[in-house]
């Protein structure tokens, strides 16, 4: 009872400087993971269009992911040093993989009848991708974010590491001070937004395939 | 018109697909490009709005190279229905429609009055329909869409690749009905694969059998099933069918029917007619060239002498080979005892007479209201 008040009593103390540290973290995810979409659909569009393309752009978009967080983020400090940047990279990197993927599954997953339909009314291919194969695929996108938003959050904590302050900042610092509210004060925070990133991303990938059933 | 000449079709594996194809289109009519799978009908299909492409020949649309016109402009201008219906399931129902007319880029006015009179015309009440998506209809509705998604832009040409197949009986009957009684409005050219025979006779106007990429007979259903080519087409058509279609004239005519020449005075003419106990004959002169039919009730109620005051000609013209239809058409709008049929040359060649097309419509309709209506 004693921790649950000490608790409270530090976040409410020290909100301010809490609520920055989740703002910063949010913004980081939300850098990241925009890199990952900007970069990420077209390969994955890329990737479904030349199928010879397709093995090499998953494979390498497969090993980033695969690559221990803390030693990836350690390697990229080498080239951009220490700082947000660097940790924007990073999670670009790791919400790379279910980003390309869904697009290349989402559009192999469209529906041969539909295409030849589209293609039957006159659509050149640009067409087709824009009205009817890129729409389809969405809900599968969507799905992606919402793998690759979890991750980022989780990914993100490791920013004091490399000199990238966010809820990470409060945890390890709990960690070396053997503080236990320290470090839920920074694990309570950083886990509702995964939490929350979820959920949300959730709805949006039902509400997208809602009609199409 | 859309003409294919010469078109072969050689895959790499060197499988020929299709083998030197000759045909025309009839314009303004139902095309149906029937045949087993894999005698190559879907693909002749598909060579027309070049989704697939052919080794060599050439393809003539309004004769123009269809080679010359850009492929997404030539699709545009021609409806395409597939099998699995293909509506966007992510577009209302208005978006799949107004597809076509808004890659060519028709004001919105006009796209929006012309789905609205589409969905009227396939009676699906627009301010129902229009805002519903694909997956809240069901089969024969979203089929309806297919259709008239084709038709949207008003195209000359409209290309169905086997439309009904997927879909359960009664719907598929009903569509079939539709989709003869549209035409009847639209009359456009309508290139339609099936391998459902029933189908085919029920909407074709012209029916192309296909097997092993060869054209193996065209022509109109009756004729197709009045005189199979082979007897691939006889199994094809199969026994059932054949024992409900008419025989053909060739085979209703009796030869051995009397008839008289020119000169027989109207003394003569009578007392062959009682000897017969017939009531009309027909006339011929010299040659065997028909002239006409003398009634046995005309001959006596007159004094004249001369036959030929007698002969009357209000028949329309029947020929040999004539599809028995017509005579059946000609048989409910003239009244006759006889109906003279004529040969190529104008020579009389015999006649069918009035009570063995009854007869033979008493056995048509019985063996239609027989088991064979019900066992297929």
């Amino acid at each position: 009872m004693d921790f649950i008040t000490g608790l409270t009593q530090y976040m409410i103390e020290n909100r301010s400087e809490l609520l920055a540290l989740t703002i910063e973290h949010i913004v980081m995810v939300a850098y990241g993971m925009a890199l990952a979409l900007l970069v990420g659909i077209p390969l994955g569009i890329i990737a479904a269009r030349y199928q010879k393309l397709a093995p090499i752009i998953i494979s390498a978009t497969n090993i980033l992911q695969l690559i221990p967080s803390l030693a990836m983020l350690a390697i990229l400090t080498l080239y951009m040093g220490l700082g947000f940047q660097t940790m924007v990279i990073g999670l670009f990197f790791y919400s790379l993989m279910p980003i390309v993927r869904n697009t290349y599954v989402g559009i192999k997953e469209v529906d041969d009848s539909v295409i030849e339909a589209g293609r039957g009314s006159g659509m050149t291919p640009l067409q087709l991708l824009g009205k009817i194969q890129f729409p389809l695929s969405i809900p599968f996108l969507m799905a992606g974010l919402r793998v690759a938003s979890v991750i980022a959050v989780a990914v993100a904590c490791l920013g004091p590491y490399i000199g990238a302050e966010a809820l990470g900042k409060e945890i390890i610092s709990g960690i070396s001070l053997q503080s236990d509210v320290k470090i839920y004060a920074g694990a309570i925070p950083a886990t509702l937004l995964a939490l929350i990133a979820d959920f949300m991303l959730g709805k949006l990938e039902t509400r997208s395939k809602q009609r199409m059933a | 018109m859309i003409e294919l000449k010469g078109i072969n079709k050689i895959y790499d594996d060197g499988f020929q697909a299709l083998k030197d194809i000759d045909l025309t289109f009839e314009e303004g009519k139902i095309n149906v490009l029937i045949g087993p799978s894999g005698c190559g009908k879907t693909t002749t299909m598909k060579l027309l709005n070049r989704l697939t492409d052919y080794t060599d020949g050439d393809i003539l649309i309004d004769d123009q190279n269809m080679k010359q016109i850009n492929p997404f402009e030539l699709r545009r201008q021609m409806g395409y229905v597939i099998q699995n219906i293909g509506l966007f399931p992510h577009m209302s129902i208005f978006d799949n429609v107004a597809t076509v007319p808004k890659l060519l880029k028709w004001n919105k006015h006009k796209i929006r009055e012309r789905v609205d009179e589409l969905l009227n015309m396939v009676n699906l009440d627009p301010e129902t329909y229009r805002n519903r998506y694909p997956a809240e209809l069901s089969g024969g509705q979203q089929q309806r869409i297919g259709v008239i998604r084709a038709l949207a832009a008003e195209p000359s040409t409209i290309l169905m690749d086997e439309p009904f197949s997927a879909l359960d009986p009664i719907s598929r009957e009903q569509l079939q009905d539709e989709l003869t009684k549209l035409q009847q409005e639209i009359n456009k050219t309508i290139i339609f694969v099936t391998h459902d025979m029933d189908e085919a006779i029920k909407i074709a106007d012209q029916i192309i059998l296909m097997k092993d990429g060869e054209i193996v007979q065209k022509g109109a259903p009756q004729e197709i099933l009045a005189n199979p080519a082979n007897e691939f087409v006889t199994e094809f058509i199969g026994e059932d069918r054949l024992e409900n279609v008419l025989p053909s004239i060739q085979d209703m005519i009796q030869s051995d029917y009397p008839s008289i020449s020119l000169n027989t005075t109207v003394e003569q003419s009578i007392q062959l007619l009682s000897r017969y106990q017939i009531s009309d004959i027909p006339v011929v002169d010299e040659n065997g060239a028909f002239n006409g039919i003398v009634n046995l009730f005309d001959l006596l109620n007159n004094k004249r002498t001369d036959l030929k005051t007698f002969i009357h000609d209000t028949l329309p013209t029947i020929t040999e080979n004539m599809d028995s239809h017509r005579l059946m058409q000609i048989f409910h709008e003239h009244k006759s005892t006889v109906y003279p049929i004529q040969t190529k040359e104008g020579n009389l060649a015999g006649v069918v007479e009035r009570k063995q097309l009854v007869h033979l419509l008493h056995q048509f309709y019985m063996n239609k209201s027989g088991d064979s209506e019900w066992s297929s």
